[in-house]
């Protein structure tokens, strides 16, 4: 996509990795559903900070802890206001899996019990089921599961029948899947859960980089999201929750700048967010993510999705184009995020990525930590080629150029 | 010619030696590749203190495959004494083509899977 300044190359080169060279080639970058490439302002932002703005935040009285604090809390404003939220409520952690343990742990231990049930999707993430199913054997609750259907997508009637047994305490779901790309009807689901009286939460981690994210719209309990995958730094997580449930719980880890005064038996908690941020938080990755936001911003999200649809679009054609290709997930790219996985008859995953590497093209191959989800295709892996703001259609010819040659290296026929 | 999928490679892929099951069998064992979650078993029968045949089950790369087709060549007929002694660079040599560090289980994971069922040593092959 272009820049507001203009130019073909435009977005592509503020980013500077592809201005690296890769053995007479240039980076062709298909994995940012992994992670995303950054921007020079991201990366300019945490030099920038730990070369003249560094201390440890909330403490000090000086003057450089007081920038500190400022760059801290600043990009957490800036973090919040990009998705509609508030600073209050907005908690940074160490990724999404953290934010999601976050609420397994605080909120799960205090109110889930054999009485009650976490409802899940057949297409999340490992981060989004591993936290509940530990949470549903320590409580004794059920963890159950929403059914994906064969275009990859969900259905409110099954939702509507689980929520109606009366027992869900807690539904969480991914807002994109990451290996079906599918757009879940976040806003619906979660209007149904609440009605129910259980509570939601929504991990965005495949979302928030990709497309115009407003967390008080959507209206789940809970919504997670991670720095690296949108431009910031690793190490960086998001968790926004309501307020009136953050205030209710007990805090998830302990120790230092979550508490607001501690005795020789026993501590009271600070006030939010920081009662949910024990210990030194990431502060440079949080000035790194802030940076991150303003750069999508710039670019505008509704601009990104448009740009990543329609790449996507150009993606399922030209993929379809290849002998024994099957694509999982939704088929028009107006349901699905900027991703496709894909398997291809003859050829291992493994195998597809390997060969797409000779022709310098990064795409990921296995079960993308969704393996009940592969149960549930008939797949043990796929390979998956994702795209991001810096991709461009050359990238995707790339990508078939490679898929065609290696079902050559393979002795695949048909053409 | 590519440099990993030679011929050879690939036509152990494409047409595995000593897949399938094995009933009677007196050992077996089941891993998985943590890379991707490939599944790989194999079934021993034993006579006089060797192998005395064997077959793989399960599905993977052309890496994984090709290799577990070659080694079971090797396999049939070893003396179950010898097997906890092979190692990594047995099975990389027997390969015969380069493999990178991430592919390096896929090779592997037939030498885990037989060395489990044979010594119940689960360890990965250094």
């Amino acid at each position: 996509m272009r820049t507001a300044s203009g130019g073909r190359a435009g977005v592509r080169a503020d980013f500077p990795i592809f201005a690296r060279d890769f053995g007479g080639r240039p980076l062709i970058y298909l994995d940012s559903a992994a992670s995303s490439q950054k921007p020079e302002v991201v990366i300019e932002a945490l030099a920038e900070h730990l070369r003249n703005h560094n201390a440890n935040v909330h403490r000090g009285v000086y003057a450089l802890a007081q920038e500190a604090d400022a760059a801290y809390d600043g990009a957490r404003a800036r973090v919040a206001a990009f998705v509609g939220g508030e600073p209050e409520t907005t908690i940074f952690t160490k990724n999404a899996t953290e934010a999601i343990n976050l609420v397994a742990y605080a909120w799960g231990r205090e109110n889930l019990n054999p009485t009650g049930a976490v409802l899940i999707t057949q297409m999340e993430h490992h981060a989004n089921i591993v936290p509940w199913q530990q949470l549903c054997r320590e409580r004794g609750a059920e963890l159950r599961y929403l059914e994906v259907d064969e275009r990859g997508e969900l259905s409110l009637e099954q939702l509507d029948a689980e929520l109606a047994r009366g027992d869900v305490r807690m539904l969480a779901f991914a807002h994109v899947s990451n290996v079906l790309g599918t757009i879940n009807p976040v806003a619906e689901m979660t209007r149904r859960a609440r009605a129910a009286g259980a509570l939601t939460l929504v991990d965005g981690a495949q979302a928030v980089p990709h497309m115009p994210v407003d967390v008080a719209a959507l209206g789940a309990d809970f919504y997670a999201w991670t720095g690296h995958k949108a431009l910031g730094p690793t190490g960086i997580g998001v968790l926004h929750g309501r307020r009136e449930v953050l205030e209710e719980m007990q805090p998830f880890l302990t120790g230092g700048d979550m508490i607001a005064s501690v005795d020789f038996q026993s501590a009271t908690w600070n006030e939010l967010p920081y009662k949910f941020e024990a210990g030194t938080p990431p502060i440079a990755e949080a000035v790194g993510l802030g940076a991150a936001v303003e750069y999508l911003e710039r670019l505008g999200m509704e601009r990104v999705r448009a740009h990543e649809r329609s790449l996507t679009a150009y993606m399922l054609e030209r993929l379809a184009q290849v002998p024994g290709l099957r694509v999982v997930g939704p088929p028009e790219a107006e349901r699905r995020g900027g991703l496709a996985s894909f398997t291809i008859e003859g050829m291992h995953p493994h195998d597809i990525a390997e060969l797409a590497d000779r022709g310098g093209v990064c795409i990921r191959a296995g079960h993308h930590c969704a393996q009940p989800l592969m149960r549930c295709l008939g797949v043990g892996a796929t390979a998956r080629a994702s795209v991001g703001v810096y991709n461009d259609a050359a990238d995707i010819d790339a990508l078939l150029d490679a898929l065609l040659a290696g079902r050559e290296v393979f002795g695949l026929s048909g053409a | 010619m590519d440099d990993l999928y030679r011929d050879y490679i690939l036509d152990h892929y494409k047409r595995p030696r000593n897949f399938g099951e094995l009933e009677p069998h007196d050992l077996e064992g089941l891993e998985h590749n943590p890379l991707c979650g490939d599944e790989l078993g194999v079934h021993i029968l034993v006579k006089d203190g060797r192998i005395e045949d064997i077959r793989f089950h399960g599905h993977g790369c052309a890496i994984s495959q090709a290799s577990a087709s070659i080694a079971s060549e090797e396999l049939k007929g070893m003396k179950l004494a010898d097997v906890g002694a092979l190692d990594a660079d047995w099975m990389i040599e027997l390969l015969g083509i380069p493999v990178s560090a991430t592919r390096r289980k896929c090779a592997l994971l037939n030498l885990k899977v037989v060395r489990g069922a044979v010594t119940g040593d689960n360890a990965w092959p250094e």
